[in-house]
């Protein structure tokens, strides 16, 4: 009875239909689909993206050149030389961190006691010539000088959790 | 500006002078001619639509987008895509035969449009109409394989050759099923001429072939799915198996042509059924005279439009397979054709036949 049953059953091809049943109904399906530049996905206040380097309020670079962040990354990806300034106080006179090497794990952020090193939300960027993704304390200046409004308010909105 | 007219009159008139001092022969060759290109242009133009239909369509059933880049909705997506293969290289292997190599695409090619010749339109449009055209049809639809065949025999390479064989022997055994299955419409018609076959469903929806022959029916469009080697017969392709099958050493133009092949086939198969089974270019809702004083009265009248339509809903259900169903094991594709269509439709064939002899209405009275 049973093999006459699945006979049946296959002759009147009624999986097959169910199946045409699901992909049919699919079809009309909300989509999911993120039409990408046009849309994105939120990010969190904790995204490690691309790194900067801020500055105080009255223009002074953070970074006293403690070496944490070098001594605490993973991928060996920081280098940083330091010397004594004028006014006496120790400042790096090289900063940099090989975004190949680097494996955006955030410790450089967490290690660094005066907030001077930070990854950013930023995730659109590009090297067009090898060499450049060595990022030089020039140009991480230059994005945290760039996005600081938004780094501060990601700080800020992250600092609860913290 | 009346002198332009009467330049455009003198011009006109002069080439129906010319027209008229043509021989008889140069007469229906150009004629020909025109009716090849005027069916050729819009289904190439349909194969392009196709391509992007099926991307879109199957990308809706997978709960995303498709392509929808280039142009608004994607529409000119056929265009990047054509552009792109006609800029690519065509590769000619070392140790391929070159003369099939190039031939094999050209065959594929060449059958899948010529085919078209005896489909109708609409009453009596027709590039031939050829007493024979069932016939021709099937002859045309069999040579194909031999594209097939060849190119993966050309190519020298073994995924080609295994694609090759498994195509094959796929559609050399499919191809009897759709014959029997053939051979029930054209019982039922008792004609070979694929426009008496349509004039013969006359009568609206119930009348049409798909319900008295409806194994024959089903059997015939599983059949033409697995003889345009789609999904889920493709295994004559087999991304997952044998890398592209028949056409890995195909490049550029050649693979278009490949391609260009498989989709008019497509086309050609939904375009048969829609005319054997679905009555062609006939109004499902023939004889539903209420409708004839409202602007709904074209829906009632034969026209091109219904066999547009019909031909469309048995194209948007290749994709549809598509979207569902996944590859069949070789063994099964081969115990489907020979252990299950060829039984039933065999089966059938004698049912209708005594159908007919008996006089069994409403269809074969």
């Amino acid at each position: 009875m049973n093999t006459v049953r699945s006979w049946i059953r296959s002759l009147l091809l009624v999986e097959l239909f169910q199946g045409l049943g699901l992909t049919g109904k699919l079809f009309f399906a909300r989509k999911v689909t993120l039409r990408y530049p046009e849309e994105k996905t939120p990010k969190s206040p904790r995204y490690r993206g691309l790194h900067a380097q801020r500055r105080y309020a009255n223009g002074e670079e953070r970074c006293i050149a403690c070496k944490l962040c070098e001594a605490v990354c993973p991928a060996l990806a920081i280098t940083i030389d330091s010397e004594q300034r004028e006014d006496g106080t120790r400042r790096t006179t090289r900063y940099d961190i090989d975004l190949f090497k680097c494996i955006y794990c955030g410790f450089c952020e967490e290690a660094c006691p005066v907030d001077a090193i930070v990854e950013t939300s930023i995730t659109e960027f590009h090297f067009e010539k090898r060499g450049e993704q060595i990022m030089t304390k020039e140009k991480l200046l230059t994005i945290g000088d760039k996005y600081e409004a938004q780094i501060a308010a990601e700080r800020a909105a992250d600092a609860p959790y913290r | 500006m009346s002198e332009l007219l009467t330049k455009l009159h003198a011009f006109w008139s002069a080439l129906t002078t010319y027209w008229i001092s043509l021989p008889f022969a140069w007469q229906l060759t150009l004629k020909s001619l025109a009716g090849i290109v005027a069916i050729m242009l819009p289904l190439i133009l349909t194969v392009a639509y196709l391509t992007l239909a099926e991307r879109r369509i199957i990308g809706f059933m997978q709960v995303r987008m498709g392509p929808n880049r280039v142009g608004p909705w994607g529409l000119l997506q056929p265009f990047a895509d054509v552009l792109k293969l006609v800029f690519k290289e065509v590769i000619l292997p070392t140790n391929a035969n070159r003369f099939l190599f190039i031939t094999a695409p050209v065959i594929s090619i060449s059958t899948a449009f010529a085919a078209w010749a005896v489909i109708p339109f609409s009453n009596g449009v027709m590039l031939s109409n050829a007493n024979a055209g069932l016939l021709y049809i099937l002859a045309l639809t069999s040579f194909g394989v031999y594209g097939i065949i060849l190119s993966g025999w050309a190519s020298n390479s073994k995924y080609a050759f295994l694609g090759a064989m498994r195509s094959a022997a796929q559609m050399v055994s499919y191809e009897i099923a759709m014959g029997f299955a053939l051979v029930g419409v054209l019982m039922a018609s008792q004609s070979l001429n694929l426009n008496d076959i349509v004039l013969a469903q006359n009568g609206g929806f119930s009348h049409w072939f798909w319900l008295p022959l409806l194994p024959l029916f089903v059997i015939y469009f599983i059949s033409g799915v697995a003889e345009t080697n789609r999904a889920p017969f493709d295994v004559a392709e087999g991304e997952s198996e044998i890398v592209a099958g028949f056409h890995v050493e195909y490049s550029g133009t050649a693979f278009a042509a490949f391609f260009l092949a498989e989709y008019a086939n497509m086309i050609l198969i939904s375009a048969l059924a829609a005319t054997l089974f679905w009555g062609g270019w006939l109004s499902p809702v023939q004889g539903w005279h209420f409708l004839e004083d409202t602007p709904l009265a074209f829906l009632v009248h034969t026209s091109f439009i219904w066999f547009a339509v019909k031909t469309c809903v048995f194209l948007y259900a290749f994709l549809w397979f598509r979207a569902t169903f996944p590859r069949y094991r070789y063994d099964q594709i081969m115990r489907l054709g020979w252990k299950v269509f060829i039984p039933i439709t065999i089966l059938w064939l004698v049912l209708e036949g005594v159908a007919i002899v008996l006089k069994i209405p409403p269809w074969f009275a």
